[in-house]
C-alpha cells in the first residue's frame, strides 16, 4: 500500500513542501516591504543575479542531449545573439530567433 | 505612469492574465516540458508521478533535480536537502513581485497560494506586465496567468509523456536552449533600474564560474554575492548622482 504510493509521497515531502515553504517565506518578507524602498532594491537585485545564474549555466552546462554539443558553439550563439538582439532595439523576438538559428546552423555545420 | 483605477470588471482582468498564455514566454516554456516529459519517462517516472510533480513542484529545476536524486537511490531526506537549496531563490522572486501584485486589503492567504505560480517565467511575467495593470486588479491577473500556465503545463506533460521519445534526440537538445535564450532577452529588455542590469551581468558571470567552484552552493552564492555588490554598486552610483545634483543646484 505505501510502497505503492511512495513516489507521491516523496514527491509531496521532498518536492512540494522543500519548494513551496520558500515561496511562503517570500510572500511574509514581500508583504512588509515598500514598493520603492532600500530593501526592494536589495531584494531585486538578488533575485535577477539568482535567475541569470540559473540562465546561464543552462548554456554552459546543459542537460541531455545538448551537453553532447560544443560549448563554443553554444557561447557563440548566445553571445552573439544578444549582441544582435542589443543591436537592433531590444527586441525580444530577435533575442530568441537569432541565437536559435544560430545554433541549428553551428550544430548542423559540426555535424551534430 | 500605470492608471489607478478603472470600470474593467475583476473577472475580465482574469481573461486578460489568461490571455498570456498565447505569450512568447509561455509558449517558450510549455516547449520546454515537451522535453522535461521526455526525461521523466526516461528516468522510469509513471505519467501520474510526472503529472503530480508538476502540479506540486511547478518550478522546472526543482523537478529535474527531484527526479535526479530519486533515480541515484538517495532517501528522502537527502532528496529533501537538494530540491531544498535549489528552491531558495523561490524567496527573493516572490518577495521582490508581492510588493507590487498587492493592495493595503489584498488577504495574506490568497499571496500565500498565488506564490505557488511564481516560477522563472511566471516571475518574468510579473515583472513585465504588471506595472501596466490598475493596482487592485493585479492579483486576479496574475491568477489567471498563473493558474492557466501551470493548468497547462501539466497537460502537456500528461498528453507529451510518451509522444517524444518518438522525436530525434536533437530536437530535444535544441528545444532546452530556447529557454535560456528567451530569459536573457525579456530579462534584459524588462530590466528598467540599473540595478537590475548590473545584477544581471553578475548572476551571468558568476553562475557558471561558481559552478566550477562550490557545485551544491553555485546559483545560491551566485545569486546573494552577485546582487549584493550589484546594489551596492547602484546605491554608490545613485549617491554620486545625487551628490552632482546637488552642487549644481
Amino acid at each position: 500500500m505505501i510502497a505503492e504510493y511512495w513516489t507521491f509521497i516523496v514527491i509531496a515531502i521532498a518536492g512540494f513542501l522543500a519548494t513551496d515553504i520558500w515561496r511562503w517565506l517570500g510572500v511574509f518578507t514581500g508583504n512588509r516591504l515598500n514598493e520603492d524602498s532600500e530593501a526592494l532594491y536589495w531584494v531585486r537585485a538578488v533575485a535577477t543575479a539568482l535567475v541569470m545564474a540559473v540562465t546561464a549555466k543552462l548554456i554552459v552546462f546543459p542537460n541531455g542531449t545538448l551537453a553532447g554539443s560544443p560549448l563554443w558553439l553554444r557561447l557563440a550563439a548566445a553571445g552573439i545573439g544578444f549582441a544582435i538582439f542589443l543591436a537592433t532595439g531590444r527586441k525580444v523576438w530577435i533575442g530568441v530567433a537569432v541565437p536559435m538559428t544560430l545554433l541549428v546552423a553551428g550544430l548542423w555545420w559540426v555535424g551534430f | 505612469m500605470s492608471p489607478d483605477s478603472d470600470d474593467r470588471s475583476a473577472l475580465s482582468w482574469f481573461f486578460t492574465g489568461m490571455r498570456g498564455l498565447l505569450s512568447l514566454p509561455a509558449l517558450i516554456l510549455l516547449t520546454s516540458i515537451v522535453g522535461f516529459s521526455a526525461f521523466a519517462l526516461e528516468s522510469g517516472l509513471t505519467r501520474g508521478e510526472a503529472v503530480f510533480m508538476s502540479l506540486a513542484i511547478w518550478a522546472l529545476p526543482a523537478q529535474v533535480i527531484l527526479i535526479g536524486t530519486m533515480a541515484s537511490g538517495a532517501n528522502i531526506a537527502a532528496c529533501f536537502l537538494a530540491v531544498t537549496l535549489s528552491s531558495i531563490r523561490m524567496t527573493p522572486m516572490v518577495a521582490s513581485v508581492v510588493p507590487e501584485m498587492r493592495t493595503r486589503r489584498t488577504p495574506i492567504w490568497l499571496l500565500l497560494i498565488l506564490s505557488h505560480f511564481i516560477a522563472i517565467t511566471s516571475w518574468v511575467f510579473a515583472i513585465t506586465t504588471l506595472r501596466n495593470v490598475p493596482r487592485e486588479h493585479r492579483a486576479i491577473y496574475f491568477a489567471g496567468f498563473g493558474v492557466t500556465l501551470t493548468l497547462t503545463g501539466t497537460l502537456v506533460v500528461a498528453v507529451f509523456y510518451d509522444i517524444v521519445s518518438a522525436f530525434p534526440p536533437a530536437v530535444a537538445g535544441i528545444l532546452f536552449f530556447l529557454t535560456p535564450v528567451y530569459f536573457n532577452a525579456s530579462i534584459w529588455a524588462s530590466a528598467r533600474q540599473p540595478v537590475v542590469q548590473i545584477a544581471f551581468v553578475m548572476g551571468v558571470i558568476l553562475g557558471p564560474t561558481l559552478a566550477l567552484v562550490t557545485p551544491q552552493f553555485d546559483v545560491l552564492c551566485a545569486g546573494l554575492g552577485g546582487g549584493t555588490a550589484a546594489y551596492l554598486i547602484d546605491r554608490a552610483r545613485r549617491k554620486k548622482k545625487r551628490a552632482g545634483q546637488e552642487t549644481r543646484r
